[in-house]
């Protein structure tokens, strides 16, 4: 049970990446594709029906954390205090923006919260990369249980290399998104957009891999013992060359399938190196949180699991039913952002 | 100030009360916009129509506030309260995933089919992506009320050696007996909120003349909804809620009246000033017997006064007190304020009373402050437990965070929430400044 709940709070994390992800990705760049309130209400409109129904992916995982491994959301939380303050106001300040914006038809009230829709965006991109950067790299878990992140220690370098990762290939799944959505000159410069962020997300994944390597060798240890695993960063891989072959072509929906492959990919590979940990110690493997020292009881954990599970299937039902009823090129009417 | 107990609890208290705001009308509304929207279905009566879909602009506004504001609270269980969360996460925490799940995805998934969708889907889908929302907020507001119900009184857990929790019936904490009646008596209040608010939109239009269809519409479902909503707030929702308080809280009890000490044929205190440190009520003016009869339905029954209980199991009774009095006496005064309004309806003068109508509008805020009190008492009245019985609030905080930390990021979301409450209002007194007829023009 330990280990479902393992992997369905990855499988939840890294949905939360692919659905939010391109809202996020959206968000970073739109204010630099766009060149007139018709445009930048295009991006909108493609985010805006579902932003909210796929940040709550991340809501939903804070919640299974708390019932699933009481003690990481405890310790990780607190110990992260400051930075999720931030998080949390980014969070405000970039719901309020998608939903404000349209409210008043005035160029400043526009330019206002695309400002802020930009600014929430790019740094919540960073920051979600620096948090997944230091739950790769450890952090000071000593016998007492319990840290302090200071912005010193949360932004050492590899976690800041993770931190524009996240940016970077977000910001590329983003404008993959945009590719569905758009049509005729916007859709021209998304997809001249599109392929320069391929190449600086190819080239910050390569870079990641190699640093991982050098800060963290013990996160091959899993690759070496379960050789299966090694499919993830194949399939990263694919995801990336299948994103080179979409990148100039008509191949719009494809572009987005192959950067979708790449974050589940990506996600999964540093979900299976740090397995069974989740919360790694810096200074002893002994005072590392894993999915059975931090969990709840065995009971806790199956009963949240068949209390969620039928859930869970109706909501994946349901968004996609949402997703659907949106889907297609973005036409502005009378009703929307 | 550089207690850090003390702090976390400013930045939770002002945090959540921030935030209920918004739930409040969420429910209550949600729950007029898919009547409105059937009405509109089965009838096709456009008034009806035009109603939905104006309440649902302010729905949205409303909404989006209630999930920005929402997030933080769930973050702090574990940013500020994390020993509180390691030590029953397992327990309580079996509710607070499956208001994400169930009701949360429901919700925000089919507002944007209600807002956006209207072209794209038939009217029966359009219809029930209304009352899809509405469901789902309810439903998103029992899953709260049962886990904070679980920190009333804790049921379904047996303790380990080591001290921590472990759960044993998830159905016991689902349907913890304390749940039931404070679901009621919440969204009750919530419903009372919405009915007032509809009622006082309608009022404003009346009283300046615009739209009188839509006005007498509104003012009308506020003031049917209003009689029998102000009544079942007082009984049976909030009679059978103080029951259970009477049952398993009964120092809180004793605290939101002010009964210092045991007495066989206790008083209610209509008025009053609490003094804890000299354990008196000064100038009280009394009912007597009344307090046994409500809670033990017995005029001679003992109740248990403050006095039966060490100090330091006290909940702070002077803030207990007050704002269940504030609670109360408010209830009291809508309860009136909506029988006076059946009277003129029946005497067809209800949309001409102007006295009535400002009274309405100004009601309003009040309906909040109902809303919010009673949460006080709820939540101030449960002091010193985090997790009655269990878990002091002082044990449940986090080691790790400075005091100084949580004041500055406390002074963050006040700056933050102070600009955010500027906003709504702007947005939704143009929405209502613009009103319901615009509502087919292009106004999103």
């Amino acid at each position: 049970m330990n280990i479902i709940w393992f992997w369905a709070l990855g499988a939840m994390l890294i949905a939360y990446a692919v659905l939010d992800g391109y809202d996020l990705g959206v968000g970073t760049i739109s204010l630099w594709l766009t060149r007139t309130d018709q445009e930048r209400r295009i991006a909108l409109n493609a985010v805006g029906p579902v932003w909210n129904g796929n940040e709550v992916w991340l809501l939903a995982a804070g919640g299974m954390l708390v019932v699933s491994f009481p003690r990481v959301y405890a310790v990780g939380f607190s110990g992260f205090y400051l930075a999720l303050m931030v998080v949390l106001w980014l969070l405000i300040l970039r719901g309020v923006s998608i939903e404000f914006r349209h409210q008043i038809d005035h160029p400043m009230w526009h330019a206002l919260w695309d400002a802020g829709f930009w600014f929430g965006s790019a740094l919540l991109s960073l920051l979600l990369g620096v948090a997944l950067g230091n739950v790769l790299h450890g952090l000071p878990l000593g016998a007492e249980g319990f840290f302090q992140g200071t912005f010193t220690l949360m932004l050492n370098p590899y976690s800041l290399l993770t931190g524009i990762l996240s940016l970077a290939v977000l910001a590329w799944h983003g404008t993959t998104f945009l590719r569905t959505k758009t049509e005729g000159d916007l859709l021209e410069r998304v997809r001249r957009w599109s392929s320069a962020l391929w190449w600086l997300s190819a080239l910050l994944v390569i870079l990641t891999t190699a640093a991982t390597f050098v800060v963290r060798p013990a996160l091959l240890t899993n690759y070496w013992a379960y050789p299966i695993a090694w499919l993830l960063p194949l399939a990263a891989a694919a995801g990336l060359v299948a994103g080179f072959l979409c990148r100039n072509e008509e191949r719009d929906s494809e572009a987005f399938l192959s950067s979708t492959l790449t974050i589940v990919a990506l996600l999964g590979s540093a979900a299976a190196s740090v397995y069974p940990n989740l919360l790694m110690s810096t200074v002893s493997p002994d005072y590392s949180l894993t999915i059975y020292n931090a969990a709840s009881s065995p009971h806790a954990l199956m009963t949240a699991f068949i209390a969620n599970i039928f859930g869970m299937i109706g909501v994946i039902v349901y968004s996609t039913y949402v997703h659907r009823t949106f889907s297609g090129k973005v036409h502005l009417g009378e009703h929307g952002y | 100030m550089t207690d850090p107990i003390f702090a976390h609890r400013v930045q939770f208290a002002m945090t959540v009360m921030f935030h209920y705001l918004f739930p409040i009308l969420t429910m209550g509304l949600g729950f007029f916009i898919a009547l409105y929207s059937t009405m509109y279905l089965r009838t096709g009566d456009r008034r009806y129509g035009d109603a939905a879909r104006f309440w649902a602009k302010i729905f949205a506004v409303n909404f989006a506030l209630g999930v920005v504001t929402g997030i933080p609270l769930e973050f702090e269980f574990g940013t500020n309260w994390s020993r509180f969360s390691s030590y029953g996460g397992g327990v309580f925490g079996q509710t607070l995933p499956m208001e994400g799940v169930y009701a949360f995805f429901l919700e925000s998934s089919f507002l944007g089919l209600f807002l956006f969708g209207e072209r794209r889907v038939s009217r029966v889908v359009h219809s029930l992506a209304g009352i899809g929302v509405s469901l789902g907020s309810l439903l998103s507001g029992y899953f709260i009320v049962a886990t904070d119900a679980w920190m009333q009184h804790p049921v379904g857990y047996t303790m380990d050696p080591d001290g921590s929790l472990r759960l044993t019936s998830f159905w016991q904490v689902l349907l913890n007996p304390y749940a039931g009646w404070q679901y009621l008596h919440t969204v009750n209040g919530a419903l009372v909120t919405a009915a007032f608010v509809i009622g006082g939109v309608g009022a404003f239009y009346l009283l300046e003349g615009r739209h009188p269809e839509f006005a007498r519409l509104s003012v009308k479902t506020a003031v049917i909804a209003g009689v029998i909503l102000t009544i079942t707030q007082a009984f049976p929702t909030g009679d059978l809620n103080s029951r259970n308080i009477v049952r398993y809280q009964p120092v809180k009890l004793a605290s939101m009246e002010g009964l210092f000490e045991t007495k066989a044929g206790a008083p209610i205190a209509i008025i009053g000033m609490p003094d804890a440190e000299a354990g008196e009520l000064v100038d009280p003016i009394y009912v007597p017997d009344v307090l046994s009869f409500l809670a033990y339905g017995n005029l001679r029954a003992s109740v248990d006064g403050l006095n039966s209980y060490p100090e330091e199991l006290w909940p702070p009774v002077e803030l207990t007190y007050y704002t269940y009095h504030i609670m109360v006496g408010l209830g009291t005064l809508f309860i009136l304020q909506m029988l006076a309004g059946l009277f003129l309806l029946w005497r067809q003068r209800l949309f001409t009373s102007r006295w009535f109508l400002w009274t309405l509008m100004f009601a309003v805020p009040f309906t909040y402050i109902a809303n919010e009190a009673g949460w006080i008492v709820a939540e101030v009245g449960r002091q010193p437990w985090v997790v009655y019985g269990l878990l002091k609030t002082a044990q449940g905080t986090s080691p790790n965070v400075f005091a100084a930390e949580t004041i500055f990021t406390t002074l963050g979301f006040a700056g933050i929430y102070a600009l955010l409450a500027m906003l709504f209002l702007l947005l939704v007194g143009r929405i209502v400044l613009k009103g319901p007829e615009g509502t087919l023009a292009r106004v999103m």
